[in-house]
């Protein structure tokens, strides 16, 4: 399946918007907290979980997908909204916890809802897995044409949602495919004493569903693999998992001392930064120079300062929102 | 026309065929919900009807099935997912109480989660620690859950369609012993009168199945019947008891539970669930609360007193309330 410069550019352009918003994310993110770390200070506290790094994945994945396709994520939901079309405004400002964000401040930057994008995400690891079967069942129960997606890290694949999720679909054929993001760390855990398989790809056999690993540096190799499994989805062929090895530029989460990598990894797998792999490869083709590889990163940057400023200048919710949203009707 | 009488058990599945027939975005799933009807009866024949697409049996997979519930509900679907014993909750509560029930506050009021998790409760035959528990109270803890627990024919199907009409995640629970099963033990109240048409119970609405001046005895499901009881042979002794089906613990009637106390100056809350934590303390808080001034004793609780539920027949008659000891326990509310 040969790719377009249009395409690539488009994905190229979607790699550079992940990695800008994650940055300045990472860098607001420490406005208030130093010198001594206090996690609740600043204009965007608790938890931070960036995508930086891993943006190849969800970019390559999600250029297959349509605004209606249902999308679960995890802890690390940024990239995987992005590439699915969000209002970066509306995102930024709930990462701020301000009224005008996607969930009015109530849900934060672990656990963000667009239901124009059909996209959930949240906080519990692999709590989101059972979600995209049923909403693969949804859909096959309407006869519609649509696919629903699971983004997980290599960590979820030990937890029982994974497996009885995998079955279920199995069982069931459902247009569903799980994206396992293999970072090589759950936090601090390596893969080598979590699991002893060693591709997550090959646990589809136990279920008797395809399975395929990729580089997930590398975005066309994530592009091609996921059309594959969602074209499968969307003719009726039913479900598969696609495990994509990346990595974390920045830790588990802001302020990861990172104690536990080994001297030197983290170096040489800045070497495959996904941003650089497709800008050489359509450099070499002719098809971006650097005055327009430039010009998108001034545009990205432009946009993600927009979504920032809206995020600021926003009103906090009122505190007696709090008691509001528990139900629909009472 | 004489009025038709239904077991607990058919009363809920008539009210799911008849939602489902009304709307086609309903459907069941569940561990032996098809051919086998449901292990207590309340999808019998909805198989037959609707064909194994809208009748799904699952794997013993209730984290993947009632996480699925979820996702399909987001989607615009109307799941009955049925979980066969609420103690098998342990295997699924993530999926209960971090999703189903938070994903409306979390996304600001913007998603949706409309779907009913049924389950069997109650012990009182011997089933033991792991399959006889009560545990709506745990449940009713926390936020985001509506606590549906009837306790006859008339509310099963009322609550019901109800349950699947809310736009809320509810939860539904159903005392075995309230089902009119043919192998449990006879229970006259659990088959009664049920209209052929479909209609709603609010929720939010506790009933007073029995009046009375001396005392107001607070309760629901299968305790609501043993109270009834206890309330008879009160009678007879010259001791006239108030019986309030609370129907739900959430939303709950705090107006009707404050009306009655203010007028019997004395509250017993009787519940099979586990004593402390629990339905008995916040009901006796709410009547502290908002009726003190009008109360001539203190509240008095008969539950389970803390304890898992045991085997033996001696033991567990012991720690669930008794007609009896119901009885025994107003006697002596009303003397102090």
């Amino acid at each position: 399946m040969a790719l377009s410069k249009e395409q690539l550019l488009d994905m190229y352009r979607m790699l550079v918007k992940i990695r800008t918003f994650e940055e300045r994310v990472g860098e607001i993110y420490y406005e208030g907290k130093l010198p001594a770390f206090d996690i609740a200070a600043g204009p965007i506290p608790g938890e931070m979980h960036l995508y930086t790094g891993q943006e190849a994945v969800a970019t390559g994945v999600c250029a297959h997908l349509r605004p209606d396709d249902p999308v679960t994520s995890t802890h690390r939901p940024h990239g995987h909204l992005i590439a699915k079309g969000v209002d970066l405004k509306a995102m930024m400002a709930e990462i701020f916890g301000k009224k005008t964000g996607l969930c009015k401040g109530k849900g934060g930057h672990m656990h963000l809802f667009d239901p124009t994008l059909h996209f959930g995400c949240g906080g519990i690891v692999g709590g989101g897995i059972p979600h995209a079967v049923g909403a693969a069942l949804a859909i096959k129960k309407r006869g519609e044409d649509r696919v629903a997606v699971s983004f997980f890290g290599e960590g979820a694949a030990n937890i029982g949602a994974f497996h009885e999720s995998l079955n279920l679909a199995a069982i069931w054929n459902l247009p569903v495919v799980f994206v396992v993001e293999d970072n090589l760390y759950a936090i601090s855990v390596p893969k080598s004493k979590s699991t002893a398989v060693r591709s997550n790809a090959e646990r589809g056999v136990a279920y008797g569903i395809p399975g395929v690993q990729v580089d997930g540096q590398d975005v066309i190799a994530v592009y091609e693999a996921a059309g594959e499994a969602i074209d499968r989805a969307r003719r009726g062929g039913g479900p598969s998992i696609i495990e994509a090895i990346c990595y974390r530029f920045r830790g588990h989460f802001e302020g990861d001392a990172e104690k536990y990598l080994p001297p030197g990894e983290k170096e040489k797998w800045r070497q495959k930064d996904p941003i650089h792999i497709l800008g050489n490869q359509l450099k070499q083709q002719g098809w971006l120079s650097d005055e327009e590889a430039a010009a998108i990163q001034d545009e990205m940057t432009a946009l993600v300062r927009e979504a920032e400023m809206f995020a600021r200048e926003s009103p906090y919710p009122a505190p007696e929102e709090a008691l509001e949203d528990v139900f629909v009707n009472l | 026309m004489a009025e038709r009488l239904l077991t607990t058990s058919k009363a809920i599945a008539e009210a799911i065929a008849q939602e489902m027939e009304r709307d086609e975005r309903v459907f069941v799933m569940g561990e032996d919900v098809g051919a086998y009807g449901g292990i207590f009866g309340a999808t019998e024949g909805l198989l037959e009807k609707f064909g194994p697409e809208r009748v799904m049996d699952t794997p013993i997979s209730e984290m993947g099935f009632i996480g699925a519930g979820v996702g399909a509900a987001i989607e615009g679907m109307r799941p009955v997912v049925e979980l066969m014993f609420v103690d098998f909750f342990g295997a699924a509560m993530d999926q209960i109480y971090n999703h189903m029930a938070k994903i409306h506050y979390m996304s600001g009021g913007r998603v949706n989660v409309p779907m009913v998790l049924m389950t069997a409760i109650g012990g009182g035959y011997s089933d033991a620690a792991q399959h006889s528990q009560c545990l709506y109270g745990l449940f009713a803890h926390v936020p985001g859950l509506k606590i549906v627990v009837p306790s006859t024919p008339y509310d099963a199907k009322g609550l019901m369609i109800q349950a699947i009409r809310d736009e809320d995640p509810v939860m539904y629970f159903f005392h075995k012993g309230v089902m009119g099963l043919g192998w449990m033990t006879p229970n006259p109240r659990a088959t009664g009168p049920v209209p052929e048409e479909p209609y709603t119970v609010p929720f939010g609405q506790a009933a007073v199945r029995r009046e009375g001046t001396d005392l107001t005895i607070l309760t629901l499901s299968l305790m609501v019947h043993r109270s009834l009881d206890a309330a008879e042979k009160l009678a007879e002794e010259g001791i006239s008891a108030e019986v309030i089906d609370l129907r739900t613990l959430v939303p709950l009637d705090r107006e009707t539970i404050v009306e009655s106390v203010k007028k019997t100056h004395r509250v017993m809350i009787v519940d099979e669930d586990y004593k402390s934590f629990g339905m008995s303390g916040e009901l006796a808080t709410i009547v502290v609360e908002e009726a003190l001034d009008y109360l001539d004793a203190p509240p008095k609780r008969l539950a389970v007193p803390d304890t898992p539920i045991p085997y033996s027949r001696p033991m567990e008659q012991f720690v669930i309330p008794s007609v009896d000891r119901i009885a025994e326990a107003a006697r002596e509310l009303v003397t102090s």
